[in-house]
């Protein structure tokens, strides 16, 4: 399976540090966003800032201060381009009655 | 890219330089009240400028929407009078609930309904998808939630309120300064108690520095949170009423000695915590989702009771007074009330020994709201209508919830309770209030125009003493926009003073400059929060509270000096911090001016253990009359005085008034 990422002996790391949890409130569709920025409008938080690289979806510059109130996505006249993602720990679970099956938020 | 890379601002910076505006009514804050505020004052005629911390189409607590529009007993098919409903709300609270802000409230909600309507808010159900549902009303097509025979809270379909509200400023023409942060008040020659005469703030993108010259100046910027709990990593997610909303409008009135009241109110609260699941976002029986049904693990239905404790074997029955009761308030019990209220205005909900009977074996936890079991029209207004138009609902509950295959024709939700949580919400940690986050709260004193003792000085919405809730911030603001540009023709632009300015300016700007030892804004909301959990929490005494008060102008002294700011987005939460502080300063002065303990207000003296006695049954008011020197002085309840004979003739006046301005545009 390709998990996106290479990696091999030698390869150059960055020092990074931790990057803020959760790390990424909202998922673009590169493909679909045409990097209008509406969303960093209207967002009532100031999370995103505009991509510099014109037509890319925007920078999720500040995730931690995310309401998780759905402005972006409600908004943006494309959809698929971004969607929602509530924290891990967040994630609802419910019940099919008739089977008593379990799920929660994915 | 992620956020850890590095990028370059991408606005233009301007520090140090500054933008001058000129209007009649300034408005600092567009959210709910905001925006009603621009719109009457703008009808007026007066020139009217909003001054927003965020984007005004989408801002404040209010920006995603409203489902219930409670309150409107001058609704057609209310049985209940405006005089009735505010006296029911008032006596609720103790007398601790503002009668002006009620009254107006429950005097012009619908009428206030009817101008959003008139801008192409939806709320009848002219497309008759609940016809036949017993709380459709099938001549005003109107329908309405919790009580079905008193019919005064509508359901309404307000997730795009507030974009048709920002469609209508710019309609009207006006001036919109979004993505500005008021800081401080203009008084008259910089005078500290004078006339106000304007307001100063910081651009949030490029950082400039903003002064607005005006007559008259509203305060709707909601209140303060975060001052109990603050979560780093889920921040947003843990302030419930958005995080603009700190207290700006809190702090700098109180800079130039405005009076507050109710301050010492914090309850136990966990609409703050982090560790929260979305809000409406799991099973429950309260507010949005009342009247739900909840099963057990082996779906055995809890039952419901009514105010007399009498268990009702129906749905249907849930949403009816009470044999001997004319109407009911909220249902469901109440998750933003720290006592329950009086049994007389009780409304049903779900047996009170439920956990003791849980703990007896009889009911096995976890607990699910059972939608699949409910009538189709109940089933249907809960989820859709309710729950998706109710404020952060349409996206995160019910597109994102049905994304991942949630039916609510055959699933159950979850609840939290017994497990970790309460209602919708859950703790943190024992020490968990809130001030602001839920419920009646504390705020600015107003006479019944809604004008503070600084003259010139209005406010609106959440921010009034003893108010809450959306259709209160509606009413409110737009009662307020009328008075304000009633008081702006009479009134000139005033003197600005140029030291008061200058002084702001550098104090607005000082976090950018980097230190050896620089902290950042979270850094110090952690450290208020901390002080408020051990010195002003659940257990107060006269030593804890001193200690406080030592504690925070510690901080106030030692640590905003630090506080770093690299851009100016982190330069408007560094100032949001600081005006935490105060916040947090202003309910501890509050909390040892009120030496008598009060279960009905939450608090808890040990040095005063008495509860509510007679002689401390009194608003407490705190202002600083002169700088850094706290009043107190205390006011009887009810000191509003009579209904009618106050709001009747102002609001005629501001009805007339309204015509005068460009005519309301049409959608
Ligand atoms: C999820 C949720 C659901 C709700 N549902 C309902 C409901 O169905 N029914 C109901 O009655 N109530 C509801 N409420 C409550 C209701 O939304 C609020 O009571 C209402 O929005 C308060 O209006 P306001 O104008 O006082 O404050 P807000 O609408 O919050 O507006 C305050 C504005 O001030 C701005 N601001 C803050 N500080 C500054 C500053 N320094 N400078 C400039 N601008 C600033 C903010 O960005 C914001 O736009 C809900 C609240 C939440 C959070
Ligand atoms: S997500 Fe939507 S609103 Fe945001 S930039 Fe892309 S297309 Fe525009
Ligand atoms: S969900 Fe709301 S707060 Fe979060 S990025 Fe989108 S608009 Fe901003």
């Amino acid at each position: 399976m390709n998990s996106g990422r290479e990696h091999s002996a030698g390869q150059q790391v960055y020092a990074e540090p931790n990057r803020p949890t959760p790390g990424r409130p909202l998922l673009f569709d590169p493909n679909v966003c045409n990097g209008c920025n509406l969303c960093v409008t209207v967002c009532p938080e100031d999370v995103f800032i505009p991509n510099a690289t014109k037509g890319q979806p925007p920078i999720i510059l500040y995730p931690e201060e995310c309401w998780y109130c759905g402005v972006c996505v409600d908004d943006c006249n494309h959809p698929g381009a971004i969607r929602l993602s509530h924290p891990l720990q967040q994630r609802a679970r419910w019940k099919r009655k008739a089977t008593g099956e379990h799920f929660r938020l994915r | 890219m992620s956020a850890n890379d590095r990028h370059l601002w991408p606005y233009p910076i301007r520090y140090g330089q500054t933008d001058t505006h000129e209007t009649d009514v300034l408005i600092l804050g567009g959210g709910i009240a905001g925006v009603w505020a621009a719109i009457s004052a703008r009808r007026t005629g007066a020139r009217v400028a909003i001054m927003e911390k965020a984007d005004t189409r989408r801002s404040g607590a209010g920006g995603t929407g409203v489902d219930h529009w409670g309150y409107a007993a001058d609704n057609p098919c209310s049985t209940i009078t405006p005089e009735e409903m505010t006296r029911a709300l008032v006596d609720n609270h103790f007398g601790y609930r503002s009668g002006i802000s009620t009254y107006i409230l429950a005097s012009s909600a619908y009428e206030t309904l009817l101008e959003l309507e008139s801008m192409g808010g939806k709320v009848r159900d002219t497309e008759g998808e609940f016809k036949g549902a017993p709380f459709r009303d099938d001549k005003t097509k109107l329908l309405f939630a919790y009580d079905y025979d008193s019919r005064y809270c509508i359901r309404v379909w307000g997730a795009n309120f507030k974009p048709l509200l920002h469609r209508q400023c710019r309609r009207l023409g006006v001036e919109l300064l979004d993505r500005t942060t008021a800081t401080a008040l203009l008084t008259e020659d910089g005078e500290h108690g004078a006339r106000v005469v304007g307001a100063m703030g910081i651009n949030c993108h490029t950082g400039a520095f903003v002064v607005v010259r005006a007559k008259a100046v509203i305060l709707s910027t909601n209140r303060p949170q975060r001052i109990f709990t603050f979560s780093s990593e889920h921040r947003g997610a843990a302030a419930h009423r958005g995080g603009s909303n700190v207290g700006n409008g809190y702090a700098m009135a109180w800079r130039i000695g405005a009076e507050f009241t109710l301050m010492e109110k914090t309850i136990r609260s966990p609409f703050a915590s982090p560790y929260s699941y979305p809000t409406y976002g799991t099973g429950n029986a309260l507010n949005t989702w009342y009247p739900c049904t909840i099963v057990d693990a082996n779906n055995k239905e809890v039952p419901w009771v009514d105010c007399n404790g009498l268990v009702l074997a129906t749905v249907e029955e849930r949403c009816h007074p009470a044999a001997g009761q004319k109407f009911f308030l909220m249902g469901g019990g109440n998750a933003s009330q720290p006592h329950p209220g009086l049994k007389q205005y009780a409304g049903p909900k779900l047996i009170p020994d439920l956990e003791e009977r849980m703990r007896k074996g009889e009911f096995t936890p976890p607990f699910y709201a059972d939608l699949t079991s409910m009538p189709w029209y109940e089933r249907k207004a809960i989820w859709g209508l309710m729950v998706g138009q109710e404020g952060r609902t349409r996206v995160p509950i019910v597109q994102t919830y049905e994304a991942s295959g949630f039916d609510p024709s055959k699933d159950m939700l979850q609840t939290y309770d017994f497990l970790r949580g309460q209602g919708m919400r859950e703790f943190m940690m024992p020490q968990e209030r809130t001030f602001g986050e839920i419920g009646v709260a504390g705020g600015l004193v107003t006479d019944w125009d809604l004008m503070s003792n600084i003259p010139g000085l209005f406010g609106a919405g959440d921010l009034l003493f003893g108010s809450q809730d959306h259709v209160n911030a509606a009413t409110t603001g737009r009662y307020a926009g009328a008075r304000a540009a009633l008081y702006a023709r009479g009134a000139g632009l005033g003197k600005l003073g140029a030291a008061q300015i200058e002084s702001e300016k550098n104090r607005a700007l000082a976090p950018l400059a980097e230190m050896p030892d620089s902290i950042d804004w979270k850094e110090l909301n952690f450290g208020v929060a901390r002080v408020m959990q051990n010195y002003c929490a659940e257990l107060k005494n006269e030593e804890l509270l001193s200690l406080a008060e030592t504690w925070l102008a510690d901080l106030e002294q030692n640590e905003v000096r630090k506080v770093f700011a690299g851009n100016p987005h982190q330069l408007m939460r560094a100032l949001d911090v600081m005006d935490i502080l105060t916040c947090a300063q202003m309910i501890v002065h509050a909390s040892k001016a009120r030496r008598a303990s009060s279960e009905v207000l939450s608090f808890s003296r040990l040095d005063y253990p008495e509860n509510d006695p007679a002689e401390w049954h009194k608003y407490i008011v705190i202002r600083q009359d002169q700088p850094g020197r706290v009043h107190t002085s205390g006011r009887p309840l009810g000191f509003w005085g009579p209904y009618q004979p106050n709001y009747g003739p102002r609001h005629a006046e501001n009805l007339a008034a309204m015509q005068a301005g460009p005519a309301p545009a049409m959608p």
